[in-house]
Protein backbone atom coordinates (compact mmCIF):
# COMPACT_ATOMS: atom_id res chain seq x y z
CA UNK A 1 0.00 0.00 0.00
CA UNK A 2 2.69 2.41 0.82
CA UNK A 3 4.47 1.12 -1.83
CA UNK A 4 1.78 2.51 -4.11
CA UNK A 5 2.08 5.86 -2.51
CA UNK A 6 5.90 6.59 -2.71
CA UNK A 7 5.63 5.64 -6.62
CA UNK A 8 2.55 8.00 -7.01
CA UNK A 9 4.74 10.61 -5.63
CA UNK A 10 7.79 9.74 -7.45
CA UNK A 11 5.86 9.40 -10.86
CA UNK A 12 4.51 12.82 -10.13
CA UNK A 13 7.49 14.48 -9.67
CA UNK A 14 9.57 13.29 -12.53
CA UNK A 15 6.42 13.88 -14.98
CA UNK A 16 6.10 17.83 -13.50
CA UNK A 17 9.51 18.31 -14.32
CA UNK A 18 8.97 16.92 -17.61
CA UNK A 19 6.19 19.08 -18.38
CA UNK A 20 8.49 21.71 -16.95
CA UNK A 21 10.72 21.38 -18.79
CA UNK A 22 8.51 21.43 -22.26
CA UNK A 23 6.73 24.12 -20.55
CA UNK A 24 10.34 25.76 -21.05
CA UNK A 25 10.97 25.40 -24.47
CA UNK A 26 7.36 26.26 -25.69
CA UNK A 27 6.66 29.56 -23.93
CA UNK A 28 7.63 32.67 -26.11
CA UNK A 29 9.75 34.61 -23.94
CA UNK A 30 12.05 34.76 -20.74
CA UNK A 31 9.13 35.48 -18.07
CA UNK A 32 6.10 33.01 -19.79
CA UNK A 33 9.86 30.85 -19.15
CA UNK A 34 10.28 31.24 -15.03
CA UNK A 35 6.71 30.23 -14.71
CA UNK A 36 7.04 26.96 -16.20
CA UNK A 37 10.39 26.21 -14.25
CA UNK A 38 9.39 28.07 -11.01
CA UNK A 39 5.79 26.86 -10.52
CA UNK A 40 6.24 22.74 -11.84
CA UNK A 41 9.97 22.48 -10.74
CA UNK A 42 9.07 23.01 -6.98
CA UNK A 43 6.10 21.06 -6.96
CA UNK A 44 8.04 18.41 -8.86
CA UNK A 45 10.85 18.48 -6.49
CA UNK A 46 8.99 18.56 -3.46
CA UNK A 47 6.96 15.31 -4.64
CA UNK A 48 10.51 13.83 -5.41
CA UNK A 49 11.76 14.84 -1.74
CA UNK A 50 8.54 13.38 -0.21
CA UNK A 51 8.11 9.77 -1.64
CA UNK A 52 11.80 9.32 -0.73
CA UNK A 53 11.24 10.76 2.92
CA UNK A 54 8.28 8.36 2.81
CA UNK A 55 10.23 5.79 1.61
CA UNK A 56 13.18 6.22 4.37
CA UNK A 57 10.99 6.25 6.97
CA UNK A 58 8.53 3.06 6.75
CA UNK A 59 10.86 0.89 4.51
CA UNK A 60 14.48 1.26 7.15
CA UNK A 61 12.86 3.61 9.77
CA UNK A 62 14.80 6.54 9.92
CA UNK A 63 13.72 9.55 10.27
CA UNK A 64 15.69 11.94 7.84
CA UNK A 65 15.33 15.70 9.01
CA UNK A 66 17.53 16.70 5.99
CA UNK A 67 14.68 15.96 3.47
CA UNK A 68 12.10 17.37 5.08
CA UNK A 69 15.09 20.69 5.47
CA UNK A 70 15.32 20.42 1.66
CA UNK A 71 11.63 20.70 1.56
CA UNK A 72 11.65 24.03 3.41
CA UNK A 73 14.59 25.69 1.21
CA UNK A 74 13.21 24.43 -1.83
CA UNK A 75 10.07 26.04 -0.66
CA UNK A 76 11.53 28.96 -0.20
CA UNK A 77 14.55 29.77 -2.18
CA UNK A 78 12.82 28.78 -5.91
CA UNK A 79 10.45 31.93 -5.60
CA UNK A 80 13.35 34.45 -4.81
CA UNK A 81 15.67 32.67 -8.18
CA UNK A 82 12.64 33.47 -10.28
CA UNK A 83 11.88 36.83 -9.01
CA UNK A 84 15.63 37.66 -9.19
CA UNK A 85 16.03 36.41 -12.71
CA UNK A 86 12.77 38.52 -13.96
CA UNK A 87 13.94 41.62 -12.26
CA UNK A 88 17.67 41.59 -13.63
CA UNK A 89 15.85 40.78 -17.39
CA UNK A 90 13.61 43.21 -16.77
CA UNK A 91 17.02 45.69 -15.85
CA UNK A 92 18.99 44.64 -19.17
CA UNK A 93 15.57 45.39 -21.23
CA UNK A 94 14.99 41.72 -22.46
CA UNK A 95 12.25 42.17 -24.57
CA UNK A 96 8.70 40.94 -23.27
CA UNK A 97 6.57 38.74 -26.28
CA UNK A 98 5.48 40.66 -29.05
CA UNK A 99 1.57 39.83 -28.28
CA UNK A 100 2.05 41.18 -24.41
CA UNK A 101 -0.78 43.27 -23.96
CA UNK A 102 0.22 45.10 -20.69
CA UNK A 103 3.09 46.75 -19.25
CA UNK A 104 2.86 48.75 -15.94
CA UNK A 105 6.32 48.53 -15.26
CA UNK A 106 7.64 50.54 -17.88
CA UNK A 107 5.54 53.03 -16.21
CA UNK A 108 6.72 53.53 -13.47
CA UNK A 109 10.12 53.22 -14.58
CA UNK A 110 9.61 56.27 -16.75
CA UNK A 111 8.31 58.00 -14.27
CA UNK A 112 10.90 57.54 -11.79
CA UNK A 113 13.59 58.30 -14.69
CA UNK A 114 12.06 61.61 -15.56
CA UNK A 115 11.38 62.82 -11.88
CA UNK A 116 15.85 62.10 -11.02
CA UNK A 117 16.77 64.48 -13.78
CA UNK B 1 4.61 36.76 21.97
CA UNK B 2 8.75 35.19 22.89
CA UNK B 3 7.73 36.00 26.32
CA UNK B 4 4.72 33.22 25.99
CA UNK B 5 7.04 30.92 24.53
CA UNK B 6 9.59 31.16 26.91
CA UNK B 7 6.98 30.71 29.95
CA UNK B 8 5.68 27.22 28.01
CA UNK B 9 9.09 25.91 28.00
CA UNK B 10 9.74 26.91 31.45
CA UNK B 11 6.47 24.97 32.22
CA UNK B 12 7.62 22.12 30.30
CA UNK B 13 10.68 21.62 32.43
CA UNK B 14 8.92 22.23 35.61
CA UNK B 15 6.28 19.41 34.62
CA UNK B 16 9.57 17.58 33.84
CA UNK B 17 11.12 17.94 37.52
CA UNK B 18 8.33 17.37 38.85
CA UNK B 19 7.29 13.57 37.70
CA UNK B 20 11.09 12.85 37.56
CA UNK B 21 11.01 11.72 34.33
CA UNK B 22 13.35 13.17 31.83
CA UNK B 23 12.22 12.19 28.64
CA UNK B 24 11.21 13.98 25.17
CA UNK B 25 7.72 12.85 25.76
CA UNK B 26 7.03 13.91 29.01
CA UNK B 27 8.95 17.30 28.21
CA UNK B 28 5.92 17.33 24.76
CA UNK B 29 3.40 16.30 27.66
CA UNK B 30 4.57 19.27 29.61
CA UNK B 31 4.64 21.65 27.14
CA UNK B 32 0.92 20.80 26.13
CA UNK B 33 0.30 21.13 29.80
CA UNK B 34 1.60 24.43 29.83
CA UNK B 35 -0.42 25.45 26.26
CA UNK B 36 -3.64 24.76 28.39
CA UNK B 37 -2.70 26.66 31.33
CA UNK B 38 -1.66 29.33 29.33
CA UNK B 39 -4.93 29.29 27.49
CA UNK B 40 -7.01 29.25 30.43
CA UNK B 41 -5.10 32.22 32.03
CA UNK B 42 -5.10 34.29 28.79
CA UNK B 43 -7.58 37.02 29.98
CA UNK B 44 -5.97 37.00 33.27
CA UNK B 45 -2.62 37.77 32.12
CA UNK B 46 -3.39 40.29 29.98
CA UNK B 47 -2.49 38.98 26.43
CA UNK B 48 -2.78 37.41 23.49
CA UNK B 49 -2.69 33.51 23.23
CA UNK B 50 0.15 32.92 20.99
CA UNK B 51 -0.39 29.38 19.64
CA UNK B 52 -3.21 31.31 17.94
CA UNK B 53 -0.78 32.66 15.69
CA UNK B 54 0.98 29.47 15.73
CA UNK B 55 -2.71 27.42 13.90
CA UNK B 56 -2.36 30.67 11.61
CA UNK B 57 1.38 29.92 10.12
CA UNK B 58 0.04 25.88 9.34
CA UNK B 59 -3.21 27.65 7.72
CA UNK B 60 -0.77 29.99 5.60
CA UNK B 61 1.43 27.07 4.88
CA UNK B 62 -1.72 24.81 3.73
CA UNK B 63 -2.96 27.88 1.61
CA UNK B 64 0.48 28.12 -0.07
CA UNK B 65 0.95 24.53 -1.04
CA UNK B 66 -2.86 24.21 -1.97
CA UNK B 67 -2.03 27.07 -4.80
CA UNK B 68 0.74 25.67 -5.66
CA UNK B 69 -1.06 22.45 -6.73
CA UNK B 70 -3.37 24.87 -8.36
CA UNK B 71 -0.86 26.74 -10.16
CA UNK B 72 0.57 23.45 -11.47
CA UNK B 73 -2.57 22.29 -12.84
CA UNK B 74 -3.24 25.88 -14.86
CA UNK B 75 0.90 25.49 -16.18
CA UNK B 76 -0.23 21.48 -17.30
CA UNK B 77 -3.28 22.72 -19.20
CA UNK B 78 -1.12 25.84 -20.88
CA UNK B 79 1.68 23.65 -21.45
CA UNK B 80 -0.33 20.74 -23.29
CA UNK B 81 -2.46 22.93 -25.09
CA UNK B 82 -1.73 22.96 -28.74
CA UNK B 83 -1.89 26.38 -29.06
CA UNK B 84 -0.27 29.22 -26.71
CA UNK B 85 -3.59 30.54 -25.40
CA UNK B 86 -1.61 33.26 -23.16
CA UNK B 87 -1.94 37.15 -23.25
CA UNK B 88 1.28 38.20 -20.97
CA UNK B 89 1.78 41.82 -19.37
CA UNK B 90 3.08 43.54 -16.17
CA UNK B 91 0.28 44.05 -13.86
CA UNK B 92 0.69 46.86 -11.01
CA UNK B 93 -0.84 45.43 -7.34
CA UNK B 94 -1.15 47.85 -5.02
CA UNK B 95 -0.55 46.09 -0.62
CA UNK B 96 -1.13 47.21 2.42
CA UNK B 97 1.52 45.05 4.17
CA UNK B 98 4.21 47.20 6.07
CA UNK B 99 7.24 45.36 6.83
CA UNK B 100 9.86 44.01 4.63
CA UNK B 101 9.30 40.74 5.30
CA UNK B 102 5.55 40.47 5.18
CA UNK B 103 5.92 41.77 1.17
CA UNK B 104 8.15 39.30 0.76
CA UNK B 105 6.45 36.38 1.75
CA UNK B 106 3.69 38.07 -0.12
CA UNK B 107 5.84 38.12 -2.93
CA UNK B 108 6.82 34.37 -2.71
CA UNK B 109 3.11 33.33 -2.41
CA UNK B 110 2.38 35.53 -5.66
CA UNK B 111 4.90 33.89 -7.62
CA UNK B 112 3.55 30.27 -6.73
CA UNK B 113 -0.34 30.68 -7.26
CA UNK B 114 -1.53 30.26 -10.96
CA UNK B 115 -0.58 32.75 -13.79
CA UNK B 116 1.52 35.46 -11.88
CA UNK B 117 5.36 36.26 -10.95
CA UNK B 118 6.80 38.76 -8.83
CA UNK B 119 9.28 40.74 -10.69
CA UNK B 120 9.53 43.46 -8.87
CA UNK B 121 9.17 46.41 -5.66
CA UNK B 122 8.55 50.14 -6.34
CA UNK B 123 10.59 52.27 -4.78
CA UNK B 124 8.57 52.70 -1.14
CA UNK B 125 7.66 48.77 -1.10
CA UNK B 126 4.09 49.47 -1.38
CA UNK B 127 3.26 48.14 -5.18
CA UNK B 128 4.54 45.00 -6.57
CA UNK B 129 4.89 44.28 -10.19
CA UNK B 130 3.46 41.18 -11.25
CA UNK B 131 4.02 39.22 -14.51
CA UNK B 132 0.83 37.86 -15.28
CA UNK B 133 -0.04 35.48 -18.34
CA UNK B 134 -3.35 36.23 -18.12
CA UNK B 135 -3.99 39.86 -18.57
CA UNK B 136 -7.70 40.50 -18.82
CA UNK B 137 -8.33 38.50 -15.68
CA UNK B 138 -5.87 40.84 -13.47
CA UNK B 139 -8.75 42.09 -11.64
CA UNK B 140 -9.61 38.70 -10.43
CA UNK B 141 -5.92 38.37 -9.60
CA UNK B 142 -5.76 41.17 -7.34
CA UNK B 143 -8.59 40.62 -5.74
CA UNK B 144 -7.72 36.85 -4.87
CA UNK B 145 -4.22 38.57 -3.78
CA UNK B 146 -5.98 41.07 -1.25
CA UNK B 147 -8.51 39.28 0.05
CA UNK B 148 -6.74 35.74 0.67
CA UNK B 149 -2.89 36.14 0.81
CA UNK B 150 -2.47 39.62 2.75
CA UNK B 151 -5.40 38.49 5.25
CA UNK B 152 -3.78 35.56 5.59
CA UNK B 153 -0.38 36.47 6.24
CA UNK B 154 -1.73 39.64 8.02
CA UNK B 155 -3.74 36.83 10.55
CA UNK B 156 0.18 35.61 11.18
CA UNK B 157 1.83 39.18 12.10
CA UNK B 158 -1.01 40.89 13.57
Amino acid sequence: MIEIVISILLLMGGGLSVLGSIGIVRFPDVYGRLHAATKSATLGVISVILGVFIYFLTTHGMFVGKLLLTIVFVFLTAPVAAFMIARSAYNVNVKMWDKSIQDDLAEAVKKHESQNK
Amino acid sequence: MAFQILLNIGLAFIWMLLRNEYTMIEFALGYIVGLALLYVLRRFLHFDFYFRRVIAVFKLLILFLYKLILSNVDMIKIVLSPKMDIQPGIIAVPTKLRTDWEVTLLANLISLTPGTLTMNFSENGRTLYVHSIHVPDKEEAIKEIHDSFEKAIMEVTH
